[in-house]
């Protein structure tokens, strides 16, 4: 089956001229058709001609030393930034906007041979945990298609999951790549703030967003991250730090020598139980590897969604700023008297959520609650970095649950959100440490949903995670299983 | 902390975001609530430590004062919803 193939499994289709860049695009191209109304996972699938002349294309300038990326059908998120195809961040905002430009991250795909198939749903402006806030309408996770794919990358994870698409992009601000993975049962990488670029990718909260690479496997995970890593002089927010050879951490199955932390802050009370159960025996595996498992504590994990819902709405807040329909956006439905009007006219087709951030944001930073808000998490967020970095002085990776529940029923958090953004609980404090996370399926529960577990490591220690990642996935089967859709 | 009415019409007028009656109400609930869990930040102790904007450490990132021209500047322009009149947008006037 041509769309059940991984990267790295398609590229030695390709090489051994077993089938064409054509072929895999066209097969992709029949099953969207077939299988995704029922998913809704693109909120805009490309011109078939395009596409199939986009492949045509990658099989003659396939040579034996093509990336292995080159040819192989993806999706993106639709923050990415693609000239001449239509980019909305799911928004009514830019429901009509076709982007001059390419994305930094997109220009490197290009280059080493991208087939772009389409782009994925994901909540307004990537602001949400379960893409119910698009204006598309939600994604269903192709494990039960009444409950939510997560967010708010979840297009692009029930995508890869739904195999509609080998692998695809997203966006990481506080969990929006490894929560819809563990939703999908897929696997999906947070990269270290300013390992990736993210110009030409639509702002959120600019101090936390991170663009990264969402695949069936960690093996895909590294063969992404060798083409998409790296400096860029269009994002001033990266550090000059070496980029490795990402596959020369895809070694055997022998974690020996590595140490796991365990934080007892990311097993509580209230958490299903079947989820405790499943990233238990994950660690234990791990442990069997050869790993030493050691019990850390993260002791101000406990602020950190208070945190981030002070510096992600203040941040988006300055950032949704620019959205004025001037430069860009669909026309105003009525004549404004002036540019006042104007303003709050163009600005009132923002979704609830994003008026939420926006205000609550505003509020934050607004003349006497700076202190009060905004720097006083910014004091809090200190003390969360500080956490990990203490604990990364005894162990080299990080093992958690990605989520304390499974996939949540489509509408059952969204009269509450606060209780919505309890779901990122144990993703968030990873963006506001800049480290990175990797989420990857560790089983299912009872009633047969997805269960993810996370690794999480310090900065710039993504080979470790891969490292560690790749041997579990070489000695367990939890990433092969698929959704009968 | 409770938002009244007032303060949601203030907050919504900052961000130039046009608010029905039902909504400010509807907000006002919200965002009072997403303001009380907050709170509990006051209960960390923050004295002596330096708050973080950038979490990898960087400083003033510099680069040389060079113009590189976008070539797509018709597909820029072409963005706009609003009327172009010499390769420019017009604009509602301010009064």
């Amino acid at each position: 089956m041509l769309h059940e193939l991984t990267i790295h499994e398609a590229h030695e289709g390709l090489t051994k001229k077993k089938f064409s860049s054509k072929e895999l695009a066209k097969a992709f191209l029949d099953r969207i058709k077939k299988v995704d109304p029922g998913i809704n996972s693109y909120v805009l699938v490309r011109n078939e001609k395009e596409v199939l002349a986009e492949a045509e294309k990658a099989d003659s300038s396939f040579t034996g030393k093509s990336n292995p990326l080159h040819g192989v059908p993806c999706s993106l998120k639709d923050v990415f930034c693609t000239e001449g195809v239509r980019t909305t961040a799911c928004s009514k905002m830019l429901e009509n906007f076709v982007p001059p430009y390419d994305a930094t991250s997109v220009r490197l795909l290009k280059k080493a041979g991208m087939v772009l198939l389409g782009k994925t749903n994901t909540d307004e402006f990537t602001c949400g945990g379960s893409t119910e806030t698009s204006i598309f309408g939600v994604t269903k996770t192709p494990w039960d298609t009444e409950r939510v794919a997560g967010g708010s990358s979840g297009g692009s994870a029930a995508a890869v999951s739904a195999s509609l698409s080998t692998y695809s992009m997203g966006t990481d601000t506080g969990g929006s790549i490894r929560q819809p993975a563990s939703f999908c049962s897929i696997t999906g990488l947070k990269v270290t703030y300013g390992r990736v670029s993210r110009s030409g990718v639509l702002s959120m909260a600019s101090s936390l967003d991170t663009v990264g690479p969402m695949a069936k496997d960690v093996h895909d995970i590294a063969l992404i991250m060798n083409v998409i890593a790296g400096s860029d002089p269009k994002d001033s927010t990266m550090p000059n730090v070496p980029v490795p050879d990402y596959t020369k951490s895809l070694q055997g199955t022998d974690l020996s020598g590595l140490t796991v932390g365990v934080p007892d802050e990311y097993f509580i009370d209230g958490m299903d139980p079947d989820v405790e159960k499943k990233v238990r025996e994950a660690i234990a595996d791990l442990e069997k590897l050869g790993a030493k498992v050691k019990k850390i504590s993260l002791p101000h994990t406990k602020y950190a969604n208070a945190v981030y819902y002070v510096i992600c709405p203040s941040e988006v807040s300055a950032n949704m700023a620019r959205y004025d329909r001037v430069r860009f956006g669909p026309a105003l439905t009525r004549e404004a008297d002036d540019l006042l009007d104007y303003y709050l006219t163009a600005r009132t087709d923002f979704g609830d959520e994003m008026k939420r951030r926006i205000m609550v944001g505003t509020y934050a930073l607004s003349a006497g609650y700076y202190d009060a808000y905004y720097l006083k998490a910014q004091k809090v967020r200190t003390l969360i970095k500080q956490d990990f970095e203490k604990a990364f002085e005894d162990v080299d990776f990080i093992c958690t649950p990605v989520s304390p529940t499974p996939p949540f029923k489509i509408a059952e958090n969204t009269s509450d959100p606060l209780k919505m953004y309890l779901a990122d609980i144990f993703t968030i404090s990873a963006n506001l440490a800049g480290i990175c996370g990797l989420a990857l399926p560790c089983g299912f529960s009872s009633t047969n949903l997805p269960i993810g577990m996370q690794l999480l490591g310090a900065q710039f220690d993504e080979p470790t995670l891969i490292r560690a990642g790749h041997a579990y996935q070489q000695s367990t089967d939890w990433h092969l299983k698929k959704p009968t859709i | 902390m409770k938002l009244t009415k007032d303060q949601v019409k203030h907050v919504a007028d900052l961000a130039r975001l046009g608010v029905s009656e039902a909504q400010v109400e509807k907000f006002g609930r919200e965002l009072s609530g997403i303001l009380e869990y907050v709170d509990r930040l006051n209960e960390v102790d923050t004295n002596g430590v330096e708050p973080t904007a950038q979490v990898t450490g960087l400083l003033n990132v510099l680069r040389k004062d060079e113009v590189e021209s976008f070539q797509n500047t018709d597909g820029l322009l072409k963005c706009s919803p609003l009327p172009l009149e010499n390769r420019q947008i017009r604009v509602k006037s301010v009064f």
